[in-house]
C-alpha cells in the first residue's frame, strides 16, 4: 500500500535531479570553470560527490529495502525479535564510515593547500594585481600597475594569473566569481589575498556572496576576460578617459551608500590608496550608512 | 547479628549490585550539584571575555596599554579585599554548621562590607580610568579590559544583593532546610568569584604591567 | 531623556501595511481566543493548571505549544521569501529590501530559537523524567521560570513586528553591519534582547535536565540501561551548558558595542570583527547538534518501538552520542573556511567536520539494523522516521561535501548551503518534532492523534520539501547566493519557481496537521489510551497512565535491565500476574507557582525598555524581577500531599489498565 507513492517518488526525485544537470548547463555556475582555480574546485566537488554517493546510495536502498521487506504483514521475512548486538556488525559499521572520511580527509587535506587562496598560481605570464574593495553596494576594482580604476566592471587578461587584494569599506561582503572559482571574504581593516586566473575569454558574472545590506542584490559586477591586446586597449581608454582622479577624498565620496551603480572608470589613481584604507578601515569617520531606519 | 538482619530491607536484598540503588539523591545533594553545573557555565562565560580580552589585548589603536594604566597597589588591595570577604563567608557557613544565627549575621555583614570595599575601589579604578581619557570607548583593548573586569565586578554586586537577601531571609526565617541550601550555594558562587579573581589579577593586571 | 525612550508614534510601521495587518489579525485571533477561554470560565484552570504549573509535563506542553505557534509565524516568513524570489525576477518584486531583510532575519531566527529549541526541549521536559522513572525534574519552579523566559523572548520578536522592526542583518547579525553604525534602529536590539532572555531560559533548563538525568533516576537505572531519548537529552543537555554561555557573551559584547561605545567588533579602534564570527560559531555549531541529538534519540525510541526490536547496538549508539557531543566544539572554523584562516587551520577543521560524520553513520546504520528482522507497524511516526533517514543521509552528504574547504569556497553562502542546512533541520530536527509528537501525544493528552491526517501531513511535507529545496542545490551550483532580494539572471527564475511550489505544498502539510489537531480532539473520545501504552512501548513512560497523575510513579519503579518496561511486562506475561501490590505512601509534590511568568512578565518590561532606552523601566523591570524571586523564596510551604488514598485508587485503576493491556485475570492484581 505505502510502498506505491514512494517507489513513485523516488523516480520523481531522480528524474528531478536528472534534468537539473541537464538544465543547469543553461546557466553557467560553478560547473562551467572559466580557470584552474575553478576547475580544481569541481573535480573536488564531484570527487567527494561520488565518495559520499557510494555509501548513500545503498544506505538510501537498504532503509527501503528493509523498510518495505520486514513490514508487519510480511509473513515471509525474518523474524529475530531479540536480535541487538553483533560485534561483526558494529566494527563494520564504525568502519565503513571510517573509510570513507579518511578518503575525503586526505583529499580536503590535500585541496586545502592545493587551493589555498593565497597560493600564487604557477604560470609563465606575470601575475597582475587588482586591489578590490567592497562599498556600501557597489566593487571598486583599482589597477595599481596600470594607475586606474574601475566600478562593478572587472577586465582582465586571459591567461594571466592575477592576485587580488580584497578588503571592505565597511561591512562585511564576500568577492566571488562562480565560474573563476574561490571566494574570500572582503572585511575592513583586512587585507586578503586571492589569487585567480581566467583560461577563456568571456564575460563572467561576479557578485557579493555575503549579504551586507539594504543594497546587497544589486551588488553583483562583470568580469571580462580579455585578449591581451584588448587589455591593453581597455588600459589606455580608461587613462585617456574623463573623470577625476581617485583620491581618499574622491573614494570617500564615491563609498557613500549607493544602489544598482553603473560601471564607470577613474583615469587616474593616487598611488598607496588601498593601503590606506585598509589602515583607515576604509570607514569615513562620522558617515553613516543608510541601512536602518534614521533615528 | 539477627537484629541487623531484620532491620535490611528485604526489596533491596542483593541490590548492592545493581547500579543506582537508592534511585534519586537527596536534595540537598541536587541543588548543589545543580548550582555546580550553573556555575560551570559561568565559568564559560567568563572565558569568552577574557578569550575577548586576549585577542583584543594589543588593539590599543594608538591609546594607552595595560603597562601605561594598570596600578598594581591598587589591584592587590582589592584582591586582599576580596579574599578576606571570601574568608568571612568560609566563617559564615561554619556559623550555619553551628546554627549560631549571631555569629552567622556577622560573618555574612563582614562578606558583604569587604565585597563592598572591593567594588569601592574597582568603580575608583573605572572612574580614574574614564577621567584620564581611557574609558571603554577608547580602544578595543580597553573595551575588552572593561567588559572583563566588570563583568566579574557585575558578579559581586549581584552577589551583595544576593547575599544581603539571605541574610534577611535567615534572620526572617531561621536555618530552614531550603535556606540552608542556599547558603550552601552562595557560598560556592562567593568562592568562584574568587577563584575567577585570581584568574584575572594574574593574567590582566600581573602580566599587563609586564608588557 | 524623554519619558518612552525612543518611543514615539513614528515607530508604528505604518507605511507597511502587511505586517501591521498579519499582527492584528493574530492579534484578533488571540482576543478571540481569550474571550472564548474566559466566556466559558477556563480562565482559573488555565491559570492554576498551565500557567502557573511547575509539573514538568505540563511545561513540556507548554513548550510544544509555542513551538508550533512559532512555527506558524516562521513559515509564514518562508512563504513570503520564497514568492518574493519566484516574482522578483528583473524586477523588485512585492517586498522592499527594507522589509524582505527584516524577514529572513526573523525566519533564521524565529525557526532556530523559538520553534526547533522549544520544541526539542518540550520533548526532553515531558519525557526525561517519565523515561528515568522519577516524579519531576531537579528544579520544578526553575523550570517554569525558564519556560516563560523562553516566552517572553518570543513576545518581543513578535512585537517588532509592530512595534519598530526587526535586525536587517541575517539571523546571525555578523559585525559590523549590526554596529550601532550600519543599523542604527532598534531591529538588532529586539534580536539581542529576545534572545538573551530566551538564552537565559534555556541556560537554566540545561542545568535543569542535566543535573535531573545525573542526579536524579530511578532505583536500578544506570547509564548503560537509559533510554536512548535520555542519553541523547543528556548530550543535547551538556552541550546547552555549555555553548549557551558563549552565546550571551558575545551578544553581551554587542550589546556593549551598541550602547555604550565598545569597541569589539568595530572596525574603529582595533575591534575584531572576526572575534565575533568565531565566538557566534563556537557557539553555533554545537547548537546545531543540541537540536539534532535529541531528535535522534526520537527516531531511536520510535524505530525500536514500531520495529518491536530493542535498540540495535546500544552501547554503539551512546558512543556514538557521546563523540558527537565532544566534537561538535571543535568544528566551528568551517562555517567560515573564506575568511582566509590558511590551509592548515581549513584543512585541520575540514577533518575534525567530517570525523563527525562517523558516528552520525554508525547511528544510521543502528537504525536500518534495528529494522532488520523486525515487524515494522507503519504509523506515521515510522513514516516520519525513514523519511527522515532518506532526507537525512542527503544533507548529510551535502554537509561532507561542504565541509571540504576547496568545494566550500564556491559553495560557500549559495542556495547549496541553504538546501544543505534545511535538508539537515527539516529532515532531522522538524521530522523528529512532529515524530516524537505524534509518539507522546496520547502520554500527554491521553488521546491517540488521527493517523489519516497525519499520514497526508507527511506526504505533503515531505514533497513539499524536496520541491522546495532540492531547486535550492541546482541554484546554489549555478551560482546564486543567499538573501538575494531580487536578481535578474534569468535561468535562476524557473527554479525559484518551482521552490516556491514546494512552499506551497509545505504549506498544505501544516494545513493538515492542523487538521489532524482539530480531527483528533473532536473524536478523542473514540481515541482514549485506556492502557498508556498504545504503541506497545519499552520504557518507563508507558508503564504509567496517559497522562499521568502529577506524581508520575504511585511507587518509583524497580529497574531491572534495558529498556525497563519491555522486562516488566515480560515478567508478568510470564507469570500471569503484575509485580506485587504495592505499599503505598503519601506524597510530597511541588506546589504551583506563578514566579515564572510574573518573573518572566518584568524581563520582558526590561527587555523592552531596554531596547527603546526607556530606562525606569529597566529599573522597574529589574527589581520586578529580583522581587518575584524575593516573594518566591520567602514561601513557607514548598510541597503539598498527596494522601495515600487518592495514590491507591489511581495507581489501582493504572494496574486494573496494564491486567487488561496484558490479557491477564482479574486475580493478577493482587
Amino acid at each position: 500500500m505505502i510502498r506505491d507513492p514512494r517507489l513513485a517518488k523516488i523516480a520523481a526525485r531522480f528524474a528531478c535531479l536528472g534534468s537539473c544537470v541537464v538544465l543547469s548547463a543553461c546557466e553557467p555556475g560553478i560547473l562551467d570553470p572559466a580557470g584552474p582555480i575553478a576547475a580544481g574546485e569541481r573535480s573536488i566537488f564531484f570527487n567527494s560527490l561520488a565518495v559520499m554517493l557510494a555509501i548513500v546510495v545503498p544506505v538510501i536502498i537498504l532503509a527501503f529495502a528493509f523498510g518495505w521487506w520486514f513490514r508487519a504483514g510480511n509473513t515471509r521475512a525474518k523474524h529475530l525479535p531479540e536480535w541487538a548486538y553483533s560485534g561483526r556488525l558494529e566494527l563494520l559499521v564504525w568502519s565503513i564510515p571510517a573509510l570513507a572520511i579518511m578518503f575525503l580527509g586526505g583529499i580536503a587535506w590535500i585541496g586545502s593547500h592545493d587551493l589555498d587562496p593565497p597560493k600564487p598560481i604557477a604560470s609563465k605570464a606575470r601575475t597582475m594585481t587588482v586591489e578590490v574593495v567592497a562599498t556600501d553596494w557597489k566593487w571598486l576594482f583599482l589597477y595599481p600597475e596600470q594607475g586606474i580604476a574601475t566600478i562593478n566592471r572587472l577586465v582582465v587578461p586571459v591567461g594571466t594569473p592575477v592576485k587580488f587584494r580584497i578588503t571592505s569599506a565597511g561591512v562585511m561582503n564576500s568577492f566571488f566569481v562562480p565560474q573563476l572559482g574561490s571566494q574570500i571574504y572582503a572585511m575592513s581593516g583586512m587585507d586578503s589575498t586571492l589569487h585567480l586566473r581566467a583560461d577563456k575569454a568571456g564575460r563572467y558574472r561576479g557578485l557579493s556572496a555575503h549579504y551586507s545590506g539594504e543594497g546587497f542584490a544589486d551588488m553583483d559586477f562583470f568580469v571580462d576576460a580579455v585578449p591581451q591586446a584588448s587589455f591593453d586597449r581597455f588600459v589606455a581608454t580608461a587613462q585617456g578617459g574623463q573623470g577625476k582622479t581617485l583620491d581618499w577624498n574622491e573614494f570617500v565620496a564615491m563609498a557613500h551608500p549607493s544602489r544598482n551603480v553603473r560601471p564607470a572608470s577613474y583615469p587616474r589613481l593616487q598611488s598607496g590608496l588601498y593601503d590606506q584604507i585598509v589602515m583607515k578601515n576604509g570607514a569615513p569617520e562620522g558617515e553613516k550608512a543608510k541601512d536602518g531606519r534614521e533615528q | 547479628m539477627s537484629g541487623a538482619a531484620r532491620t535490611h530491607d528485604p526489596n533491596k536484598l542483593g541490590r548492592s549490585a545493581e547500579p543506582n540503588p537508592d534511585g534519586p539523591a537527596p536534595k540537598r545533594v541536587v541543588v548543589s550539584y545543580g548550582f555546580w553545573i550553573f556555575l560551570l557555565s559561568d565559568f564559560i562565560l567568563f572565558a569568552c571575555f577574557f578569550a575577548g580580552y586576549a585577542v583584543l589585548k594589543d588593539a590599543t589603536a594608538g591609546g594607552p596599554s595595560g603597562k601605561d594604566l594598570f596600578e598594581l597597589k591598587l589591584v592587590e588591595t582589592e584582591t586582599v579585599l576580596l579574599l578576606l570577604s571570601s574568608f568571612a563567608c568560609g566563617l559564615a557557613g561554619i556559623a550555619t554548621l553551628a546554627r549560631d544565627m549571631r555569629w552567622f549575621q556577622i560573618a555574612m555583614a563582614a562578606t558583604g562590607l569587604l565585597g563592598a570595599g572591593f567594588l569601592a575601589l574597582e568603580t575608583y579604578e573605572f572612574l580614574h580610568l574614564i577621567g584620564e581619557g581611557a574609558g571603554p570607548g577608547r580602544s578595543a583593548f580597553l573595551s575588552a579590559f572593561f567588559a572583563l573586569v566588570g563583568c566579574h565586578g557585575l558578579h559581586v554586586l549581584l552577589g551583595m544583593l544576593w547575599l544581603t537577601t539571605m541574610m534577611a531571609q535567615a534572620w526572617a526565617k531561621g536555618f530552614r532546610e531550603d535556606i540552608l541550601r542556599r547558603i550552601l550555594c552562595f557560598s560556592l558562587f562567593w568562592h568562584a568569584l574568587d577563584i575567577i579573581w585570581v584568574a584575572l589579577f594574574t593574567m590582566v593586571y600581573l602580566m599587563g604591567v609586564r608588557g | 531623556m524623554s519619558f518612552t525612550g525612543k518611543l514615539g508614534w513614528d515607530s508604528i510601521p505604518f507605511h507597511e501595511p502587511l505586517p501591521l495587518v498579519s499582527a492584528g489579525v493574530i492579534g484578533l485571533v488571540l482576543l478571540g481566543v481569550f474571550i472564548w477561554v474566559w466566556r466559558r470560565g477556563h480562565l482559573p484552570y488555565i491559570w492554576s493548571e498551565w500557567i502557573t504549573s511547575v509539573d514538568h509535563k505540563r511545561i513540556g506542553v507548554m513548550y510544544c505549544l509555542l513551538a508550533g505557534v512559532m512555527l506558524l509565524r516562521g513559515f509564514s516568513d518562508a512563504l513570503l521569501m520564497r514568492s518574493q524570489q519566484a516574482i522578483a525576477y528583473g524586477n523588485e518584486g512585492y517586498l522592499p529590501p527594507d522589509h524582505y531583510d527584516q524577514i529572513f532575519s526573523a525566519h533564521g531566527t524565529i525557526m532556530i530559537f523559538f520553534v526547533a529549541m522549544p520544541f526539542m526541549i518540550g520533548l526532553m521536559n515531558f519525557v526525561v523524567p517519565l523515561q528515568l522513572g522519577v516524579r519531576d525534574v531537579a528544579f520544578p519552579t526553575l523550570n517554569s521560570v525558564s519556560f516563560w523566559l523562553t516566552a517572553s523572548g518570543a513576545l518581543l520578536i513578535n512585537m517588532s513586528l509592530v512595534i519598530g522592526e526587526f535586525a536587517k542583518t541575517g539571523w546571525l547579525v555578523y559585525p559590523p553591519l549590526s554596529e550601532l553604525r550600519f543599523s542604527p534602529g532598534v531591529g538588532v536590539d529586539y534580536y539581542l534582547w529576545a534572545l538573551q532572555i530566551s538564552g537565559m531560559g534555556t541556560l537554566l533548563s540545561g542545568v535543569n535536565l542535566v543535573t535531573t538525568i545525573l542526579k536524579m533516576r530511578a532505583p536500578g537505572m544506570g547509564y548503560s540501561r537509559m533510554p536512548m531519548f535520555t542519553w541523547t537529552s543528556l548530550a543535547s543537555n551538556l552541550l546547552i551548558v555549555a555553548a549557551f554561555p558563549v552565546l550571551t557573551a558575545v551578544l553581551g559584547m554587542l550589546i556593549l558595542d551598541r550602547y555604550l561605545g565598545f569597541h569589539f567588533f568595530t572596525p574603529e579602534a582595533g575591534g575584531n570583527q572576526m572575534m565575533f564570527v568565531n565566538l557566534i560559531w563556537a557557539w553555533g555549531h554545537p547548537e546545531v547538534y543540541i537540536l539534532i541529538l535529541p531528535a535522534f534519540g526520537v527516531f531511536s525510541e520510535i524505530i525500536s518501538t514500531f520495529s518491536s526490536k530493542p535498540l540495535f547496538g546500544y552501547r554503539s549508539m551512546v558512543i556514538a552520542t557521546m563523540v558527537i557531543c565532544i566534537l561538535s566544539f571543535m568544528v566551528w572554523l568551517h562555517h567560515f573556511f573564506t575568511m582566509g584562516a590558511g590551509a592548515d587551520v581549513n584543512g585541520f577543521f575540514g577533518i575534525t567536520t567530517m570525523i563527525i560524520a562517523v558516528p552520525t553513520g554508525v547511528k544510521v546504520f543502528n537504525w536500518l539494523f534495528t529494522m532488520y528482522g523486525g515487524r515494522i507497524r507503519y504509523t506515521s511516526m515510522m513514516l516520519w522516521s525513514i523519511g527522515f533517514i532518506v532526507t537525512f543521509v542527503i544533507g548529510g552528504m551535502t554537509g561532507v561535501m561542504l565541509a571540504v574547504p576547496p568545494a566550500d569556497f564556491v559553495l560557500h553562502n549559495s542556495l547549496f548551503l541553504v538546501a544543505h542546512f534545511h535538508n539537515v533541520i527539516i529532515g532531522g530536527v522538524l521530522f523528529g518534532a512532529f515524530a516524537g509528537f505524534t509518539f507522546w501525544f496520547p502520554k500527554m493528552f491521553g488521546f491517540t492523534l488521527d493517523e489519516t491526517w497525519g499520514k497526508r501531513a507527511f506526504w505533503l511535507w515531505i514533497s513539499g520539501f524536496y520541491v522546495a529545496f532540492m531547486p535550492l542545490y541546482v541554484l546554489g551550483l549555478m551560482g546564486m547566493t543567499r538573501r538575494m532580494q531580487h536578481y535578474d539572471v534569468p535561468g535562476w527564475h524557473p527554479w525559484l519557481l518551482v521552490a516556491g511550489v514546494g512552499a506551497l505544498l509545505i504549506a498544505a502539510g501544516i494545513a493538515c496537521q492542523v487538521m489532524m489537531l482539530y480531527v483528533s480532539i473532536k473524536t478523542r473520545a473514540d481515541r482514549i489510551d485506556e492502557s498508556g501504552d498504545p504503541w506497545d512501548g519499552r520504557t518507563l513512560e508507558w508503564i504509567t497512565t496517559s497522562p499521568p497523575p502529577a506524581f508520575n510513579f504511585a511507587v518509583l519503579p524497580d529497574v531491572k535491565g534495558e529498556e525497563a518496561y519491555w522486562g516488566i511486562k515480560a515478567k508478568a506475561r510470564e507469570n500471569r500476574a503484575l509485580s506485587d501490590r504495592p505499599d503505598y505512601e503519601p506524597i510530597e509534590m511541588p506546589r504551583n507557582s506563578p514566579t515564572g511568568i510574573v518573573a518572566a512578565f518584568f524581563a520582558t518590561a526590561m527587555g523592552f525598555a531596554l531596547i527603546w532606552h526607556i530606562w525606569w523601566l529597566v529599573v522597574l523591570g529589574f527589581f520586578g524581577a529580583w522581587g518575584t524571586f524575593i516573594v518566591f523564596a520567602w514561601r513557607d510551604k514548598a510541597e503539598y500531599e498527596i494522601p495515600v488514598e487518592e495514590v491507591e485508587r489511581l495507581d489501582q485503576a493504572r494496574r486494573r489498565s496494564k491486567a487488561t493491556l496484558l490479557d491477564l485475570p482479574e486475580e493478577a492484581l493482587s
